[in-house]
């Protein structure tokens, strides 16, 4: 069967593009091999358009338009590269990193770069209003969470939401600079909705939620990427065929995720895949203990 | 029960009484229905519309949102209690930590005209006295500043002002067309609203047919009066040609905006004529289902509207064929909870929807995919009064009015340094200076420093304005805003500085926090504000930084609410009022 796809035709920096109608501009730039930077857009998640890092120009818009959600039409004229989106893209990471830790955000720190975001510049105030100083929420072995890592890109809240796992546990709370991503009256995740499928730690671009063998790893300074491997399997535990990807380190498993390009898991896991491994390493205490 | 989660506390009775009362026994709780799981999601929206009103009693019959009662809201709405807590903590108005104080909470305005007729001092007092006294955005009185508002625990919420005559300086004046009413109506009785004309608007709109109503405003050449000027006949033509699904008019009157009080004025004291218009927008749309979100703040208008509601229903002017149309047409109305933001359209749905009042992307347009994603007119209360006013005396006799570009009338707030601050109707065109003449002039010894003009996403004009007319296009030019009506009046008297680190603070405390450029963009602007407030100027290090600040904001928002939040402090910097930040020549 032939399946009839519809293009539209746009120009992004002067260059003719052809996608697929409902191609989102974002798509179109990578065709175009164009590289927009984005935290809060997901492959595996609907777009919720809030980090406004892959903002662009669209001619006869006064605003600049989220690049993520607003699909390419017809005729659009798209600037990605112009002064004001270099402005914008520039302020919003500078705005970010001033205000979060994003010491384990090694990719924000490569558009920072890009853009001559200045963080620094907000150290003039004697007390500018910064994240930074809750302790981590460390409530079990499997995972913690340290929200001054956090961006609010509504990734987790998506992914234990409707995008992937239903659970509702987790929601944003509070309102501006004060919202956060929190269970109900923050109770601890072992008394919430959570069912640890760990869908969040897969999509959170910052490392505010991560595995609790990382984070030891990390807080005893033996978090070593150049040495670890990634090794991509099939999970054991039933008949669906979820691809995990076993990330180790002196030859045992620190971390595992999914590929969210694979048609069966769309990168998302349930709790036996994400920290089901135990039985591989006897030797290294119980998950559970 | 079914897919949800929920802990192990419990409601008490009094929540529970307070909750089932709010919901009115409409959806019942079944403990026994099957698991849900996808199906349990279009269900839970299904209900979800009325988790602000379950949380209001909440709020309401213990003076906080309990973990128990917020359960048995979620059991009883199916909604996820973490997002329940998430939407709770979004307002202003909820508290979800237990109260140290038992009791009614005073929320006293400290912007800017309650600011500079000394709310600090009133405040001080309240507290000295024992209150339990809240710092709040403005709460709409500006005439009556400083403003009060008493939300009640186990009781009504109230207004000491309300008690106050009705103060309306242009009573008696032949020429009013929106403002015919006030002071004439008996504002609790359909009968007076009848005697005084009303309904036969309405009336005339079922004689001349809905394509024709469109017609008629669209040939007014109505623009919508909540800040954005959009034309109203567009609008409706558009809702109007959506077939195939429920469609929705509401009317927006979460009127929120600093220094803003036409509509509370309006809807107290003729509440039967929204009900009307609402009626009529229904009717030219094809919209069966009437909204009406009333900011939480407003207890005598939202009192007076729901009075107006049932006497309608009543009267068979609402309901199966709405005021002999032929059409079914109803309105429910829902309070707000203290959200500057829920003012956006989009953000108002979502709150609406049961959901944290975060904007959306647009497009797509609330005319295709407005509340619950479905086609719907969003109008200000002021605007959907004109359509009254057209249909009783046509397109061209509405046209005679104002100037080519902004026909009509307009309602301004006056407030300030003003001698007889209120609500004022004048055609447009008429100047800034004739405003203020008619409000009885300037008070204080100063001279004219500068006017605020639209409220603090307005911006401040100085006195050289003193003879623009009041119009989009006179406005427009002047790079300037009616916005939503407001003008505001400062002195030398006054310290300018003061007001804009207020201005500043106010748009960071309203952010919602959705997008970076104004969560964090509007904090970093109030430290600059604060900061230039202790050193008595701003370098020009950091009046690039306020530049820069403000030039994200303004492109990379999501919503309106971010792309004025750097207006007014932009205008102060360029009308000279900030000390030590001048901009070189060409730029603004």
């Amino acid at each position: 069967m032939t399946i009839l796809e519809t293009k539209v035709a746009l120009r992004i920096n002067g260059e003719a593009v052809e996608v697929p109608a409902g191609t989102s501009i974002h798509k179109a730039c990578e065709s175009a091999g164009i590289d927009t930077p984005t935290l809060c857009w997901a492959e595996n998640l609907t777009p919720v358009n809030v980090c406004r890092v892959c903002v662009v120009e669209v001619e006869g818009s006064r605003a600049l338009v989220p690049s993520c959600a607003r699909p390419a039409e017809e005729g659009m004229v798209v600037e990605t590269d112009s002064e004001r989106v270099r402005h914008s893209r520039k302020m919003v990471l500078e705005f970010l990193g001033s205000g979060v830790n994003l010491e384990q955000a090694p990719e924000l720190h490569e558009w920072m770069q890009r853009y001559g975001a200045e963080p620094e510049r907000y150290d003039q105030y004697e007390m500018p209003a910064v994240r930074m100083g809750d302790a981590p929420k460390i409530q079990d072995n499997l995972f913690i969470r340290d929200y001054d890592q956090c961006v609010l890109c509504y990734k987790c809240v998506s992914a234990c939401g409707d995008d992937a796992q239903h659970s509702f546990a987790i929601a944003v709370s509070g309102r501006g600079f004060g919202a956060r991503i929190s269970t109900e009256y923050d109770t601890p995740l072992p008394d919430s909705a959570c069912v640890y499928c760990g869908n969040c730690i897969g999509v959170c671009p910052t490392g505010a939620i991560q595995f609790k063998t990382e984070f030891d790893l990390r807080a005893a300074d033996d978090w070593r990427p150049d040495d670890q491997d990634v090794t991509r399997t099939i999970c054991s535990y039933c008949g669906v065929g979820c691809n995990l990807e076993l990330h180790t380190q002196d030859e045992k498993i620190i971390k595992v995720t999914s590929p969210s390009d694979h048609s069966v898991t769309n990168g998302h896991l349930c709790i036996k895949g994400r920290f089901g491994w135990q039985y591989v390493q006897p030797d290294e205490p119980p998950l559970n203990a | 029960m079914a897919d949800l989660y929920i802990s192990e506390d419990t409601a008490d009775a009094a929540e529970i009484a307070a909750v089932d009362a709010a919901l009115g026994g409409r959806f019942v709780v079944l403990h026994e229905s099957e698991r849900l799981v996808r199906a349990g999601t279009a269900k839970r929206h299904g209900h979800r519309h009325l988790l602000l009103p379950a949380l209001h009693a909440l709020q309401n019959a213990k003076g906080w949102i309990s973990p128990g009662g917020l359960n048995h809201v979620c059991e009883a709405l199916q909604v996820p209690p973490a997002e329940a807590y998430g939407v709770a903590t979004f307002y202003e108005m909820f508290r979800v930590e237990e109260p140290g104080h038992a009791g009614d909470v005073t929320h006293v305005c400290v912007d800017a005209a309650c600011q500079i007729a000394g709310s600090a001092e009133k405040i001080a007092e309240l507290k000295a006295s024992g209150g339990n006294v809240h710092e709040s955005p403005c709460l709409g009185q500006c005439e009556k500043a400083p403003a009060i508002f008493v939300q009640g625990v186990a009781g009504p919420d109230s207004v000491p002002a309300d008690s106050e005559p009705l103060q309306f300086h242009q009573q008696g004046d032949s020429s009013l067309r929106l403002l015919k009413r006030i002071g004439v109506v008996d504002a609790t009785s359909l009968d007076s609203y009848r005697e005084q004309g009303g309904y036969e608007a309405m009336e005339a709109a079922v004689a001349m047919g809905a394509e024709a109503v469109c017609t008629a405003v669209a040939d007014s050449g109505l623009s919508g009066r909540g800040g954005a000027a959009f034309p109203t006949g567009i609008k409706w033509r558009a809702v109007a040609a959506e077939q195939g699904r429920p469609k929705h008019v509401v009317a927006n009157c979460d009127e929120s905006e600093p220094g803003t009080f036409k509509d509370r004025f309006v809807m107290e004291n003729d509440p039967f004529s929204l009900i009307e218009a609402l009626t009529v927008a229904g009717f030219a749309t094809g919209a069966e289902n009437g909204w009406i979100y009333i900011r939480g703040e407003y207890p005598l208008a939202t009192a007076r509207l729901e009075n107006a509601i049932a006497q309608c229903r009543e009267a068979g002017l609402l309901g199966g064929n709405a005021a002999g149309s032929g059409h079914p047409f109803d309105i429910e109305l829902r309070r707000g909870a203290g959200a500057y933001i829920c003012g956006e359209e989009t953000a108002l749905f979502a709150s609406l929807e049961g959901f944290r009042g975060e904007p959306r992307s647009k497009p797509p347009f609330p005319t295709t995919h407005g509340l619950f994603q479905e086609p719907t007119a969003i109008n200000n209360p002021e605007t959907l009064l004109n359509a009254l006013d057209i249909l009783l005396i046509g397109a061209e006799e509405y046209r005679s009015r104002g100037t080519e570009r902004s026909p009509g009338t307009k309602l301004l707030c006056l407030s300030g340094q003003i001698a007889k601050p209120g609500v004022y109707e004048v055609e447009f065109g008429t100047t800034l200076d004739q405003v203020i003449d008619l409000a009885g002039g300037l008070t204080g010894n100063g001279e004219l420093a500068a006017i605020l003009m639209g409220g603090a996403a307005g911006s401040f004009v100085g006195p050289d304005a003193l003879d623009m007319p009041l119009t989009l296009e006179d406005t427009r030019e002047r790079e300037t805003t009616l916005g939503s009506g407001v003008i505001m009046p400062f002195t030398t008297e006054i310290d300018m500085v003061d007001v804009l680190v207020r201005i500043s603070a106010f748009f960071r405390n309203e952010s919602c926090g959705q997008c970076v450029p104004c969560r964090v963009g509007t904090v970093r602007q109030n430290e600059t504000m604060v900061q230039l407030q202790r050193t008595g100027s701003l370098t020009s290090e950091r009046l690039a930084l306020v530049d820069d600040i403000a030039q994200v904001m303004v492109d990379a928002s999501i919503c309106g609410l971010g792309h004025t939040a750097a207006s007014a402090i932009n205008s102060a910097i360029a009308l000279g009022l900030v000390p030590g930040a001048a901009r070189g020549s060409g730029e603004s």
